[in-house]
Order: C-alpha cells, then structure tokens, then sequence
C-alpha cells in the first residue's frame, strides 16, 4: 500500500514536471520557436480542461447513479465542435481581430466597449466559477483520502482542509508564475497551455487505463461487459428525454461560455485553421473519456460494498483489486484535471476582474498619477496576481465553507446554468446587429437573478435560503417557490432553473434590444462583430479595397490641413501611376499615410484612426491606452505652448509699455530742454541786449546807467538761481541726495524760513499759531525750511488779495506732522492743480520770476525725507499741505 | 511820421531793451505783453513792423503769426519773430506760418535794428 507521503511525492513530482514543461514552452516561446506549440494538437488538448476532475470522477458517479444521462455533458461540446464550428471560428476571427481578452471583454467590447456589463459578466463569472474550483479542490481531497483510509470515505476534517489549503496555494503559485509572466496584449500563455495539454494527455492514459483494466482484466472481454452492463440496474434505467436534451444544451452553452474555456479557444488561439483539426479531434478526445464510464460505474457498483462513493470508482476499483500503480496513475489523472481547470479558469477570472473591476478603480483612485506606461504595467500585473489569489482563494474558502458534502457533478452543473446566461447576449451579440447595451444587461441580470435564486442559493444548503422560503415562496407567495416557479411544480430543479432564467434572458435580451436604440460606439463595434469575416484580413496588414479613400483624405485633411493631405495624396496617386487625384488604398500607401499623420497625432492614434477607416483592424485596450498617452502628453505640450504664448504675449505688452513710457520720456526731455533753453536764453537776451546798450550808447544818464546795469546783475543772478535749482533737482530726482539729520524745533525753522522769503514779492501778513508750533523734529533741517522758504516766497509772489495773509496750521494726523500754509489770494484753477509740480509750471505771467522748479524742487524733498506735498483744493485762496513723520530716523525703519 | 512797431513781448527786461534801441533810432514803439489780445492789437494800432515773440502767456506767437496772415488787413504785414526756442523745426514753423523773419535769443542789437529796418525799406518810401 502506497503511504500518504509517498503520494504526495508523486503529486509534488508531478508538479515539478508541469512547471518545467511550461518553463521550456515558455522559453521557447520567448526564443521565438513556437511552431510546435502553435500545432493543431496542442490546441485540440488544451481543450480536454473542458474534462475537469468532474468528469474525470464525476462521471463514473453520474453513470452509477443516474445511468448514461453522463454523456450529455460530452454530447454538447461534441455537438457544439461538429455542427457549430463556425460559431467558433466567428469568436475566435472576433477574438483576434478584436484583441478579446476574457468573455467579459467580447460582451462588453460587442455593446459599446461598456465597462458595466463587463462587469456584470466578471461577478456572474467569478459566482459561477468559486463552486467549480472549490469542487477541484474537494476531488483532490477525497482522492488523497481514499489512500489514507482505502475503501472508507470517512474523511478526518483536519487532513482535509489541509490537503486542500496546500493544493489551493500550489495551483495559485503556478498560475501566478506562468499566468502573469508577460503582459501580452494577446494574452497568450504558452507554458501553461503546453502543460495543459500534458495534463490531458496525463488524464485520457489514466481513465482509458483504468478502463481497459476493468474490461479485460476485470470483465473479461468487451462481451462480458455489455452483458455486464445489461445485468445491471443502470441498462434498465429509464431515459428521460427532456432532461436529456437540457442538459446536452446546458453543456453546449457552457462550452461556449465557459471563462476557461474561451480562454483556451479564443484567448490562446494562435490559427483558425486549427479548429478545423480539433472540430474532429476534440470529440474523438471526449469519446475516448466516456467510453469506459460505464463500465467502470458498473464494476464499481458490483465490486465494491453499497453505500461507497461512486464518485471515487476510477480510484477505489483498481484499489480494491490490488493494483496500486493503476490506482496512483487515476489519481494523478483526477490530480490533472482538477490543476489545469484550476489554473486556466485562475487565469481567466484574474484577466477579468483585474481588466474590468480592480484597473478602473486603481485608474480612477490614482488620476493622472499612474500616466507613465511603467506604472500601469506595474499595476497591472499586481491586480493580476492579486485577482489569481483572490480567485482561487475564494474556490478555497467556498470548499471549506460548504463542507464539501454535495455530490461533484451536481455542482457542476449549477456551475454550468450560471455560466450559461452570458450565452444570449454572446451570440445575439455576434449574429444580430440589433442587439443592444441594454438588451444585453437586461437578459443578463435577469437570467442571473432567476439562476441565483432558482438554483445557486438552494444548492448552497439550509443556509442560504431558509426553509420557509424554499417551502412557501418569497415573501409567502407560492408562485415565488425558488424550485415552482410560477407554479410549475415537478419539474427537475436544474431543468427548472435553465428553463425559466433562459426563458427570462433571452426574452429580455430581445425585447430591450428592440426597445432601445444603441449608441453610434455600440454600432460600429456591432457591424465589426456580425460583419467580422467581411472585413478582417490578416491581423497587422491592411485590407486595401474595403478602405475609402475619400474617407482617408476627409480625415487627413483634418490633421495635416487640407493642403497638405492634398499634396499628400496626389503624390501619392501619381507615385501608384493612377491618373486621378486618390491613390487606391494599397497597403503601401496606408503605412505612408499612418506616417505622415503619425507625425502629427502620434503613433498610436494614428493606427487607430487609419484602422478605423480601413475596417481591417479595431482598436484595442492597449491601442487606446497608447492614444490615451500621447493625448495627455500632446495636452501637456499644448499647456506648455499655451503658457509660453501667454508670457510671449505678456512680455509683448510689457515691451509696448517700455517703449510707450520711453517714447512719453523722451517728449518729456524734449520739453524739458526746449524749456531749459528758453529759461537759459531768456536773461541771456537781457544781459546782452543792455551790455551792448551799455557799451554802445553815448549820452546815458546815470540813472538810465544804474537801472541798466542793474537788470543785467538780476538778470545774472536769476540765472545762477535757475543753474542752482536745475542741479538740485538733478541730483534730488536721482536719488543722490545725502541727508543731514538734525534736531530742531519747528517754530525756529518756520521763523527763519520767514525770514529767508522775506524779500522779494509783496509783503505778506503771515499768521501762525505759537503753541502747536512747539515741536520737536528729526529731519534734514535745511532741506526742510528750503521747502518752507518756496512755499512763502510763492504766497507772496502769487498771492493776489489787497491784504496778502498766509496762514500756517500745524497738526498731527495718524502719526504725521502736517503743515498747512493757505493764503487768501484767488488760488490755482482746478486744471493748473494738477501741473503745478511739473517743472516749469508756472501759472501766472512770469513778471514774478522764477523758472518754476521750486515745486518740482519740492516735492522731490518731501519724497526724500518720507513725506510728501499736495495742493488742498476748497480753501478759496493757494493752500498747500506739507506731511512728514517727526522723526525721519524712525519712520525709516 | 515816424514808423510805428510794436512789440508783442511778455518779458518786462526785454521789452525795455528793445524800445530803448529802436526808439533811439526814430520809431515810435508800442508794446503788447498778452498773447489772447495780441491780434486786436495790431488790428487797433496798425503798427508798420511787428516784433513777435514766441511764448507768450495765453496764446502762442506762432498762432498769433497764423491769426494775423489769414486777415487781408495784416497778410502781407512785415513781422520779426523773436524766439528763444532756437531749434531748426521753430525756425520752419515759423516760416511755414508766414514769418517775415525770424531771429533768436540772445540778439545782438544791431541785427534787431537792421531786421526792423530792412523789413519796411522795399515797401515803404525812404526815410
């Protein structure tokens, strides 16, 4: 008797050798030698995980109890691969030119490319999916069990989940390993289906083993057996037509829409043409593993004690008759079944919970972040692994929970129904242009709410539906019995179930169809579909013919700009030899113009616009993640450009207001010089006019001499004035003025500024008011009282009143000392108000004198010591209002 | 009788230098020191030579120039213009506005003198 360690050193074996399989394959395939692994064989094996550990045991089991209703679960695949192959070839034509990945992705890519029903579809898989994986794992485990205690099924709960957990985190590694070593946009795994196919090479020598040894060694010869079988209760056992037919469409239905099993017919397909080899092969390979199902049910019946598991036959037989090596070899088939259904339908489910579930969440929680291609791989290849664990993980948790008591092919089956309601909208969606988004939801949902609560929630146990339930109906109406539906009674629950939410999808998926109008996407992506052989030539070359030229120059004209495309395009033609202004479509030309509009819009976008006129070729999630890029990146660039035509424009205007200001400055200048000379020339005229009087008459008298003589020295001195005020007002409006900070008291400055104003002018009666003046100041004292001296040489030069007063208030405001001088005169005009700290604005007649600089003079001061200057218009006479902070030094920090 | 100018001239010290040299040579001088009633005085006096100077408080003496050419009365009237603005684009302002001649500041007297006299000696009968 092999010991359980010596299995599970086979079982460990076995493994190594499938990982060193799919290790070779997969390096084969990265050198680029994968001419073997594309031959029609290794697909038509690759199949064979359509034979789980269900069947591998679960038929044998089904023979024995139910007789050969088993064969309809071969029937249908076989009918499907005989008489339907051209629905295949249309799913994998549709599959490749459509770079499908999972059937979620033909459901959702079909309607619209919508995200919601590929969801929908990844939940309805992965529901349909956990029980069929926990049931792998619960056949691995009962067939270690049966070596541990040969002949007794009684399990020792710690072994089992044991073996189970370790089997579990084996299959989840490997499928890790081979199921996400690359990211191809194919998402094609050589390696894995190399070893698949060595795992249904693995299963087909055990079961026919097995059965050989039971009609020859056992029975005694083909004869024997027949009349064995017809012996038997199970030749007497009635069949039920209906249940047949169900079922054998059941099986039909989930071969289709199995997710491991589009993955290994679609997804992995490298060739068309090798359909053609596994539409005969296939059930050939299906043949062979039904064939010795009866026999060994019956032997088994016959051999071993009532009440054994008929699931384990195919293991307990050849035990019971002593032949352990026979026994080893079944179990490694039932081993290689169970992984590779485990590790396809791991890799199936992962593609789309990540594609469809785990990727936009993490697109959408990291925003713009994840923009770097680097990082979406990353990503991508974390939310796979993650999904391979999460799957299998959830088979495991599944098994664990249920217990595993329900007998193997039953679950199957629930499996199969649940799977099966993707089919309406699969082929609806492949065959009917009309078929819609919403048709599509509506069948879906529907179905999958009838099977949940028909058929999935009842085979859980007691624990999901209650009694009450399941007895009376939802909510106490009986026509909501979940096994009656409406009243329908005595039917069989799997029949009942298929029945009524087929009945429910396909009727919604119909009349929503025909209900609702598909959006232009959902069209275009349903003409590909139905229409996929009229338009799909090789995968990467162009179909020219199909390709509207005009269409090309509509679109190019667009990106390149009419001229251009133009030019383009008679260049073109004229190159092909053509005599009118559109090349034909030709491949050549295609590529030509993918480069020219490359140029502009980026590769892929590009292609993908090129593809969608063409027809030849739709776009892919890669193709579209690649347009996605270059659109973020030319949306960068166009900020970029839009920022730098914001600061050229913003640096223009700042040049226009240089060169404004420079061209107001340079006027200015020109002012100021026509000003400066006529201020210069003007006593220069006097000077000279009386010093040649002076020199050249004869006969003046003496007072004629001294009045002459002394308007030449006014005349000199005013000119030295005017020298003196142009130089201080020079080196004040530069800046480079250094002041002499002194302290002093603001009614000595006020009585000496008096003083200094004193001649010239009218004499000028001047008020103040002594107390307010007892301030102390901190300032240049000298330029100061020079502001002082101009403001009461002003009053009495300007001041028009028959009793000239200025009036001097003193005050202190939010921390400033102001002086006002007001004086009673007629005042300066509103317009004059504004100029007169200009230079040279002088507003009366100039028999005052001056050159009009005192102000400028003035208000450069009041600048220089932190204060300023202004003119307070409503006081009826001139008032001028000087401010500045007491202390100069302080108000400076 | 003797020749009349006036000199239209806001500049007190100039005025008196330019009355004093042409009165001493036998003109009978008037004086006008306003620019916006500088046209109605020559209208009024009918002076022989005008002396014009160019900023004047109120109106400028190139528009005073211009004012006085429009009018048939004083079109062809003999007017000196005395600037101190001595650039080339006064001196062809003035002359596109019908200057009779055009001096700047500082002058020399016997040129102002000259210039007065020259300006009345082809119309009017010697002296």
């Amino acid at each position: 008797m092999i010991t359980l360690n010596g299995l599970v050193a086979v079982c460990l074996t076995y493994v190594v050798f499938l990982f060193v399989i799919a290790f070779f394959a997969e390096r084969s395939a990265l050198r680029g030698q994968v001419r073997w692994l594309k031959a029609p064989l290794v697909y038509t094996l690759s199949l064979s995980i359509y034979c789980t550990a269900w069947t591998f045991y679960g038929a044998v089991g089904s023979a024995a109890r139910s007789g050969f209703e088993y064969l309809t679960i071969y029937l249908g695949p076989s009918l499907v691969m005989v008489g339907w192959w051209w629905i295949l070839r249309k799913l994998v034509r549709i599959g490749r030119s459509q770079r499908i990945t999972s059937v979620a992705d033909l459901v959702s890519s079909r309607y619209g490319k919508s995200n919601l029903l590929a969801i929908c579809v990844t939940i309805l898989a992965v529901i349909g999916t956990t029980p069929y994986i926990a049931l792998q794992l619960q056949s691995v485990t009962l067939s270690f069990e049966v070596f541990a205690q040969p002949g007794v099924p009684s399990p020792e709960e710690g072994l089992r989940s044991y073996t189970a957990l370790w089997v579990a985190f084996g299959l989840a590694l490997f499928t890790v390993i081979f199921g996400t070593r690359n990211l191809d946009a194919n998402e094609r795994h050589h390696g894995v289906v190399m070893a698949i196919a060595v795992e249904a090479v693995v299963k087909l020598a055990a079961l026919l083993a097995v059965g050989i040894f039971v009609v020859w060694g056992l029975s005694g010869g083909v004869a024997q057996t027949l009349a064995r079988i017809d012996a038997s209760e199970l030749g007497s056992w009635q069949m039920d037509g209906g249940r047949w037919a169900g079922l054998t469409l059941l099986s039909a239905a989930a071969f289709l829409c199995l997710p491991r099993m589009f993955q290994v017919l679609v997804v992995e397909s490298d060739d068309e043409g090798h359909l053609r080899t596994a539409s005969w092969a296939f059930p050939l390979y299906l043949l062979l593993m039904s064939l010795f199902v009866v026999p060994i049910a019956v032997v088994g019946l016959d051999l071993l004690p009532a009440g054994s598991n008929p699931d384990l036959f195919v293991l307990t037989v050849p035990l019971a008759t002593g032949q352990e090596g026979l026994a080893v070899l079944s179990f490694l088939g039932g081993f290689s079944s169970a992984t590779s259904m485990v590790i396809v339908a791991a890799i199936a489910l992962s593609t789309m919970v990540s594609n469809h579930i785990v990727m936009p969440i993490f697109l959408r929680l990291t925003g713009n972040g994840a923009s770097v291609s680097g990082d979406v791989r990353h990503a991508v290849l974390l939310s796979r692994r993650l999904s391979i664990t999460g799957v299998v993980g959830l088979g495991y948790l599944y098994y664990s929970l249920s217990g595993g008591g329900t007998a193997l092919a039953t679950i199957g089956l629930v499996s199969f129904a649940g799977v099966a309601q993707v089919l309406p909208a699969m082929l609806g969606g492949i065959f009917w242009r009309g078929a819609t988004r919403m048709g599509a939801l509506a069948g879906l949902t529907s179905g999958f709410a009838i099977w949940l609560y028909t058929l999935f929630l009842p085979s859980i146990g007691s624990g999901a539906l209650s009694d009450a339930i399941m007895a009376q109906g939802l909510f106490g109406l009986s026509w909501l019995r979940p096994q009656a539906l409406f009243g329908i009674s005595g039917l069989d629950p799997l029949l009942h179930a298929f029945l009524w939410s087929m009945t429910f999808n396909v009727t919604a998926f119909f009349s929503f169809s025909l209900a609702s109008f598909p959006s232009p996407l959902e069209r275009l992506q349903g003409a590909q579909f139905v229409n996929v052989f009229d338009h799909s030539g090789g995968p990467r070359s162009w179909a020219g013919g199909v390709a509207q030229t005009e269409d090309l120059m509509i679109m190019a004209q667009r990106i390149l700009g009419a001229p251009e495309a133009q030019a383009l395009f008679e260049r073109e033609a004229h190159r092909q030899g053509g005599r009118g202004l559109l090349p034909d479509p030709t491949p050549d030309f295609l590529e030509t113009l993918e480069k020219e509009l490359s140029g502009s819009v980026g590769a892929a976008t590009a292609h993908a616009m090129v593809g969608q006129i063409v027809g030849g070729m739709s776009v892919s999630v890669e193709d579209l993640m690649a347009v996605a890029d270059e659109t973020a990146q030319m949306m960068e660039y166009s900020a970029r450009l839009e920022t730098q035509s914001n600061e050229l424009s913003r640096t223009a205007r700042q040049l226009r207001e240089a060169n404004q200001k420079l061209t107001r400055l340079s006027v200015q200048k020109d002012a100021f010089l026509t000003q400066i000379s006529h201020e210069l020339r003007t006593p220069m005229t006097s000077i000279r006019a009386f010093s040649e009087i002076l020199r050249d008459s004869r006969g003046l008298t003496a007072a004629e001499h001294i009045k002459y003589a002394s308007i030449i020295q006014d005349e000199a001195i005013r000119l030295t004035r005017l020298l003196d005020d142009l130089l201080d007002l020079s080196v004040l409006e530069n800046g480079q003025v250094n002041l002499n900070l002194r302290q002093g008291l603001l009614c000595d400055l006020l009585d000496r500024a008096a003083a200094a104003a004193n001649d010239g002018g009218h004499a000028v009666r001047i008020r103040r008011n002594g107390p307010n003046e007892q301030l102390m100041l901190n300032t240049d004292l000298d330029r100061l009282s020079q502001v002082f001296i101009n403001l009461i040489a002003n009053a009495r030069k300007y001041c028009d009143a028959d009793a000239p007063e200025l009036e001097i208030r003193v005050s202190e405001k939010t921390g400033l000392l102001v002086i006002d001088f007001i004086d009673n005169g007629s005042g300066i005009s509103v317009e004059a108000q504004d100029l007169i700290f200009e230079k040279f604005a002088r507003v009366s007649d100039r028999q005052a004198g001056g050159a009009g600089l005192g102000l400028a003079i003035s208000r450069q001061i009041m600048t220089r010591l932190g204060g300023e200057i202004s003119y307070l218009p409503g006081y009826g006479g001139a008032a001028f209002r000087v401010a500045l902070p007491r202390n100069f030094a302080l108000a400076a920090q | 009788m003797p020749k009349q100018v006036l000199v239209i001239e806001d500049e007190p010290n100039i005025i008196e230098a330019i009355s004093f040299i042409l009165s001493r040579d036998g003109w009978t001088v008037k004086t006008h020191s306003n620019g916006l009633t500088a046209v109605e005085t020559v209208l009024m006096r009918k002076p022989d030579v005008v002396i014009l100077d160019v900023m004047l408080p109120g109106k400028s003496g190139y528009d005073i120039l211009r004012e006085l050419r429009d009018l048939p009365q004083t079109a062809t009237l003999p007017i000196l213009m005395l600037t101190a603005r001595g650039q080339t684009k006064d001196r062809e302002l003035a002359e596109r506005a019908g200057v009779s001649h055009f001096m700047t500041k500082p002058f020399s007297n016997a040129e102002v003198l000259a210039a007065v006299q020259a300006l009345v000696a082809p119309v009017g009968d010697a002296k």
